[in-house]
């Protein structure tokens, strides 16, 4: 009894989130434009969607700073929890402070100051920098996912691995890192995640010229959205859960 | 394609950054015949203070200097008072019966106040929502874990605008949640364009990050400690309130944290589901830089936003004195 509570609230909370995603996918295949008029089943959008140079150009902007900034915040960031993890007292707590001031600070803000940098320094707003704004608000999350694996690791079995005759640089590759690997999928996933979510920061760190999704979606939401870029999240939503059966099935395969 | 201008002074410093950087690398591995893991931090560390430490230097010189760069408090008392140019300037003409034309220009602390209270709103609900689900995906019966956190992550990957302008179909005056009333006979009623629907879309978007810290640290945490606790007489709520709750605190503290901040700033959601009828903090920074032009009040606005935020903070790890959640909130 108590497992079928605890299942239907857990459906009842992914229902809530997951109406709005099933509103857009049927609107996607709505043959007229409106929101809430169903006037019959058409794959027009998608054929304007691939017809749309704006937003197949936002749509390769935002993938490829996502999987750029992942990249780089997931290196950046593996490397630095690992560095601030066997740091004295001292430094270390400056460091996490550090690390917890862009989190702390809200979107906008850092937005903001970003943008306030970019002027100052007069590098004109566009890709590159968006890519270092990404990868700036990305790293500070990864670390934060692979600092509790860590501290929740055994602090000796670094140790022993050195008494063993590993070297340093051994011991991380293939004790430390397995150790925390699943603390760096996590941060990787959650800055690949966060990086394709984002407006705020991509707002005030680029020019109207270089647009992600986000932007050109907020640029077009007071005229009305197309609803092509309905057909294009639902292509994504699509292509995305193949992946995760592909990669579930996989996993089970290797069980 | 994409030109980049930089003075040359930037690149010298660059330079000059990276050359220290690698001498204090050298210096570091010749002392320690090998490299010392903290040091594994110092590629973040020159980052972070290119891209945190001098914006935000940058926001307080703003916050502190006029439209010509000398210094100033007047951007402050621009919060308290925004009309504080025109009452200056109508004293000025008036004298002494300039008193009875001015007024203390409160938008920006009510705008300020109604955003902590939207984020405390949201902030709650969500972790009373969040918490359980928390629990109980977590719950080493369900045999779920993994499944859910995929399930609770797809719907980031849509984009948060694109979700919340589906929200405003469903909530419309016209809209999917006002046809079926009609349909089943009802009235229709005024769903959007209100506080609460924006309230739903903030909870909407922030829920998640309620519900992965507090999930990580209960699926960590040893669940050996439960089963002890059963062993010694616990009932099953026992276990929670005495067991499970105290060790998940660190999670809750960073579940508040990443839901907390980003509800006070938000300007899209308002924007979207309260029609401009409710204008939050986000708005007003927004606006003030990129509409008024005013970066100087904008930063004090900015400014004063961080500090608000770091006192709740700083009181919020005091709910966790052990530093545990240091690592995650």
């Amino acid at each position: 009894m108590m497992k079928f509570l605890k299942r239907f609230y857990l459906g009842l909370i992914l229902v809530f989130l997951y109406v709005p995603i099933g509103v857009l996918i049927v609107q996607s295949f709505n043959a007229g434009k409106s929101r809430v008029k169903w006037e019959g089943f058409s794959l027009r959008w998608y054929e304007e969607l691939f017809h749309d140079a704006r937003i197949m150009n936002a749509l390769y902007v935002t993938v490829s700073i996502a999987l750029l900034a992942m990249i780089a915040a997931t290196i950046l960031g593996t490397l630095a929890a690992i560095g601030i993890y066997s740091m004295k007292k001292r430094p270390q707590a400056l460091m996490m402070t550090l690390t917890n001031l862009p989190n702390t600070m809200p979107d906008i803000v850092t937005g903001i100051s970003l943008m306030l940098l970019f002027l100052f320094t007069k590098v004109e707003r566009g890709y590159i920098t968006m890519l270092l704004a990404h990868i700036a608000f990305d790293t500070p999350y990864v670390i934060l996912s692979v600092l509790p694996k860590l501290k929740q690791m055994n602090k000796h079995t670094y140790e022993a691995a050195l008494d063993l005759g590993a070297t340093p640089a051994y011991a991380i590759t293939h004790v430390i890192i397995p150790e925390c690997k699943q603390g760096i999928i996590t941060g990787a996933m959650l800055a690949f995640t966060l990086s394709i979510d984002d407006f705020t920061i991509s707002y005030f760190t680029t020019s109207p010229l270089i647009q992600n999704l986000s932007t050109l979606i907020y640029s077009a939401a007071r005229k009305g959205i197309e609803p092509s870029l309905n057909a294009l999240s639902a292509l994504m939503f699509i292509a995305l859960l193949i992946l995760l059966l592909i990669v579930n099935h996989r996993t089970a395969e290797s069980k | 394609m994409y030109n980049m201008t930089l003075p040359w002074w930037g690149w010298a410093m660059m330079l000059v950054g990276l050359a220290a950087f690698i001498g204090m690398l050298i210096i570091s591995i010749r002392r320690n015949h090998g490299v010392k893991r903290s040091l594994f931090a110092s590629p973040y560390i020159l980052w972070m203070i290119l891209f945190t430490v001098v914006p935000v230097i940058l926001i307080a010189y703003y916050a502190f200097t006029d439209a010509n760069g000398v210094f100033t408090l007047n951007n402050f008392r621009n919060f308290w008072d925004s009309n504080y140019e025109s009452n200056k300037v109508i004293m000025e003409a008036m004298g002494e019966l300039g008193a009875a034309y001015i007024s203390r220009g409160t938008v920006n602390v009510d705008t300020l106040v109604y955003s902590l209270w939207m984020a405390f709103k949201c902030t709650v609900i969500c972790l009373l929502l969040g918490y359980p689900a928390a629990l109980f995906m977590a719950d080493r019966n369900m045999k779920l874990g993994s499944t859910l956190v995929v399930l609770f992550i797809i719907p980031m990957w849509m984009n948060f605008l694109l979700r919340t302008i589906a929200w405003m179909s469903l909530l419309e005056d016209n809209g999917l949640i006002n046809n079926f009333l009609r349909w089943l006979g009802f009235e229709g009623v005024q769903l959007m364009y209100n506080s609460e629907a924006v309230l739903l879309g903030m909870i909407y978007n922030f829920l998640p990050f309620m519900v992965f810290p507090i999930y990580t640290v209960i699926n960590k945490m040893d669940y050996r400690l439960s089963e002890a606790a059963a062993d010694l007489g616990c009932n099953s709520w026992k276990t929670l309130y005495k067991v499970v709750m105290p060790l998940s605190v660190p999670g809750v503290i960073s579940g508040i944290t990443m839901v907390f901040m980003p509800s006070v700033t938000t300007f899209f959601i308002p924007r979207m589901l309260g029609g401009g009828n409710t204008m939050m903090f986000g708005d007003l920074i927004e606006s003030k830089f990129l509409v008024e032009g005013n970066w100087n009040v904008g930063s004090a606005l900015s400014l004063i936003m961080m500090v608000l935020i770091l006192i709740s903070l700083s009181i919020l790890r005091k709910a966790d004195p052990n530093g545990e959640g240091g690592g995650i909130a």
